[in-house]
């Protein structure tokens, strides 16, 4: 199978997973901005993206894509690392335009990783997983209350700031990420080279910055204003 | 006329791949400005020589720059810091200063194995072409030159990609070990001209193979590659190999 054969097969993996991430980090966001201007509109969506099948089924999809998203980054930086050869340079100079994000993947993959499984803890347990055990008072508040579960985190400043590291490592991971993937599946050349480039510093600081006012607007003035 | 320059030289000595290796170091004194790095390795040499000492091995052929033989990572830079996208033999001594450490160092990559202190074994780049990096011959009457037409935007761009000298900077200065850049240069070439289209599919898969099977990264997109290569190669011909390549699978 050429998707794992293939050096250019494993990368479309990498690639299609990613982006397809990326999509569901849009819609995330989108649904995030909710809590900032209805608390009852954010709790309807948190019930309807409870313990229904749609939602258990959607979850589970996105497990695997972050699965196998991981599991091939592990592996191709292992293989990367064994291209390398056993000795390694005395002097090293990065040129100008090489980025710092591009050359630290897997590194800024892991702070995102660990931010997953705090934010899993903070939310996901309490929410989806208490409806699935259907203990809906397991974190507290009710399962499906995900303002108060919002207000609840980000009121405390350790995870306030834990949030903040989270996401200015999805940053750069996103920046690199994007214009990659784009690279990896052929859709570039000479012309499309900076408009992608534009596109995904664009795309990945919205993105980031939508999850970020949510956390702030908690963090500095809670459920009052 | 530039002025004279004294500087320390770490040099790598290296007995066989399965050797450790270490640097030999040499204060070299008033060399001046107009020298190429390989003339100032020349007078190392002699210097070694005259003293019964055992030269210093690196690999150089043409030098002006089209062979692409000379293969030294200096200060941390395939090549060198070159007045423009140039190779070793190119670098001239007034890039440095009075007074700096050089260290020159191999091609460092699992692909490229050192068969004596600079000198490495580029073979893998042979085999890659070997594998399908040509366009097959029929002999007999050759046709009318307009009989194909090709727009002259293509064969610019097929002649940029064919101006890659497989020097293998790119996979001396690629974190994963890649040959992306190569291979997709030497792709682009065939791929960019209707007489490389009927081969195209086949080419690009057996090429990548042969790349995967001789132990070479999978290329990560960080660009350090495009950054050091001597002849200007860019990451659009690594996107137009992932295209060629991915149809080539979606067709099988």
């Amino acid at each position: 199978m050429w998707l794992c054969d293939s050096s250019i097969g494993r990368k479309v993996v990498m690639s299609l997973t990613g982006l397809a991430l990326i999509l569901f980090l849009t819609f995330h966001a989108s649904m995030n901005l909710v809590a900032l201007f209805s608390a009852e509109g954010y709790n309807m969506i948190c019930e309807f993206l409870g313990a229904n099948w749609y939602a258990v089924a959607a979850t589970l999809g996105l497990a695997a894509l972050a699965v196998i998203h991981i599991l091939y980054a592990f592996w191709l930086t292992m293989q990367n690392y064994r291209a390398r050869g056993k000795d390694r340079y005395d002097v090293t100079d990065k040129p100008a335009k090489v980025e710092w994000a591009s050359q630290n993947m897997l590194a800024l993959g892991v702070v995102i990783v660990l931010g997953l499984l705090l934010h899993l803890f903070n939310f996901w347990y309490n929410m989806m997983f208490a409806e699935l055990l259907e203990q809906p008072k397991m974190g507290g508040l009710h399962a499906t209350d995900g303002y108060g579960y919002i207000a609840q985190t980000f009121g405390n400043p350790v995870y306030a700031v834990l949030y903040i590291i989270w996401l200015g490592a999805l940053w750069f991971h996103l920046t690199h990420g994007f214009w990659s993937a784009v690279q990896t599946l052929g859709w570039n050349g000479k012309v499309w080279f900076c408009r992608w480039h534009v596109i995904s510093m664009v795309y990945s600081t919205v993105l980031v910055l939508m999850f970020l006012v949510v956390v702030l607007k908690f963090a500095l003035c809670g459920s009052c204003c | 006329m530039d002025k004279n320059i004294s500087f320390k030289l770490r040099y790598w000595r290296q007995n066989g791949p399965k050797d450790k290796g270490h640097f030999d170091e040499r204060e070299m004194k008033d060399i001046p400005g107009d020298t190429s790095f390989l003339e100032m390795l020349d007078i190392l040499n002699e210097e070694l020589v005259n003293e019964g000492k055992e030269p210093f091995v690196f690999d150089h052929d043409c030098r002006e720059g089209i062979c692409g033989m000379c293969s030294l990572y200096i200060n941390g830079t395939p090549h060198g810091k070159t007045e423009r996208g140039a190779t070793t033999c190119q670098l001239y001594m007034r890039r440095f200063k009075d007074g700096d450490v050089i260290t020159v160092e191999p091609w460092r990559s699992a692909g490229f194995p050192v068969i004596k202190d600079c000198m490495v074994d580029r073979t893998a780049f042979d085999k890659i072409m070997q594998a399908g990096g040509y366009v097959t011959v029929r002999t007999g009457q050759p046709q009318d030159a307009n009989a194909i037409l090709i727009p002259k935007q293509n064969a610019d761009e097929a002649m940029d990609c064919a101006s890659c000298i497989g020097c293998g900077a790119c996979v001396a200065a690629c974190k994963n070990g890649s040959a992306m850049l190569f291979v997709s240069s030497k792709v682009s070439q065939l791929a960019l001209l209707p007489q490389g289209r009927p081969e195209a599919a086949r080419r690009a898969k057996a090429m990548v193979a042969k790349m995967d099977e001789l132990g070479f990264g999978n290329c990560t997109n960080t660009r350090a590659c495009e950054a050091v290569c001597p002849k200007c190669e860019s990451i659009a011909n690594i996107a137009r190999l992932n295209r060629e390549f991915i149809k080539a699978k979606l067709d099988d």
